[in-house]
């Protein structure tokens, strides 16, 4: 088992920035779940909004895309 | 990654289906040289002519099938434009529709078994998003001047906390191509490599085959899905950049 330990640092790096999905999928699903309840409640205005919850779920998941850039990085970069 | 000598008897290599190969032997890339992802952009190209120019020749009154799939696309990306952008943006229509079909028809193509996801490459997506970037950069400066600045000083905050706000909206406004093409590239590449990874358990497991099976019609049909939202969600931000470059002033 030879190796440098850099290596492992950048590839336990890389598997930790994956805990980001986790941030990504809190906010995607908070901003789906309020479309629905809001639609639920006045279904009348839910198709005018369908675009803005789009909008907020690509928002949202922005951040969880940096973290999987941060791994490509560690993977590919470092 | 893939060139990772795997010694034990399960031998998944998800990320070999995203190799750029040349289409006539050889192994030596110029930017001239045939690969398969000319050969899959070419075809999605060919897929948008056969749709929207082949299919609505006719120009019946009563549309054929394939002339009303045209026309919902036409009607979807339209009112999707002029919701979002406003009435002036209804100008730049043609560029956001063409994004549009084209990222869908290289999402569809790529769920073909043994296809090649063009979009699943960050150079194509990254291109595309510069492009969208660059453009809606140039235009906003060319329509607004100075004013294009007002975008990241925000007038409705507080006076003390604009300098902090503008800082980060800045911030924000450059990172905008890396999200735009990320997003799309990450989707479609993290997709097939989880239907490739179920499609090696499938091969070593025998009979019990039938629960990988299972999985990938599972997140095929959800692949089917995240194809068509990427796409929209990639054409529904150019919008929304087109808007604050048509109105920069919150």
């Amino acid at each position: 088992m030879e190796g440098d330990i850099v290596q492992m640092g950048a590839y336990i790096g890389a598997g930790l920035a994956c805990t980001g999905m986790g941030g990504a999928a809190v906010g995607v699903g908070h901003v789906v779940g309020n479309y629905i309840s809001g639609a639920l409640r006045n279904p009348s205005a839910a198709a005018s909004q369908t675009a803005t919850m789009f909008i907020g779920i690509a928002f949202a998941e922005a951040l969880g895309i940096f973290s999987f850039l941060v791994a490509l990085l560690l993977m590919f970069a470092v | 990654m893939a060139s990772d000598q795997a010694t034990g008897g399960l031998q998944i290599h998800p990320m070999d289906q995203f190799i750029v190969k040349p289409l006539f032997g050889g192994d030596a890339i110029h930017w001239y040289t045939p690969t398969n992802v000319t050969l899959w952009m070419a075809l999605a190209v060919v897929c948008v002519v056969l749709l929207l120019v082949i299919g609505t020749r006719g120009r019946a009154l009563v549309p054929s099938r394939v002339q009303s799939i045209a026309e919902l696309a036409y009607g979807f990306v339209y009112k999707m434009v002029e919701d979002v952008s406003g009435k002036d943006g209804v100008k730049y229509f043609p560029y956001i529709m063409t994004l549009f079909i084209f990222i869908v028809f290289a999402n569809f193509l790529g769920l073909i078994p043994m296809a090649f996801t063009t979009t699943s490459h960050i150079a194509v997506t990254a291109t595309m998003a510069l492009a969208v970037f660059f453009f809606v950069t140039i235009l906003g400066v060319v329509k607004n001047g100075i004013g294009f600045l007002s975008l990241f000083w925000i007038s409705a905050a507080p006076l003390a906390l604009r300098p902090i706000l503008a800082l980060i909206e800045v911030i924000s406004y450059f990172v905008r191509p890396v999200s735009h093409s990320i997003r799309l590239a990450g989707n479609m590449m993290a997709g097939h490599a989880v239907i490739k990874v179920f499609a090696g358990f499938a091969g070593v497991l025998g009979v019990g085959a039938v629960f990988p099976l299972a999985a990938i019609t599972a997140v095929y049909a959800l692949e089917v899905l995240v194809s068509f939202i990427q796409a929209y969600v990639f054409a529904i931000l150019t919008c929304v950049y087109l808007r604050d470059a048509l109105h920069p002033h919150h």
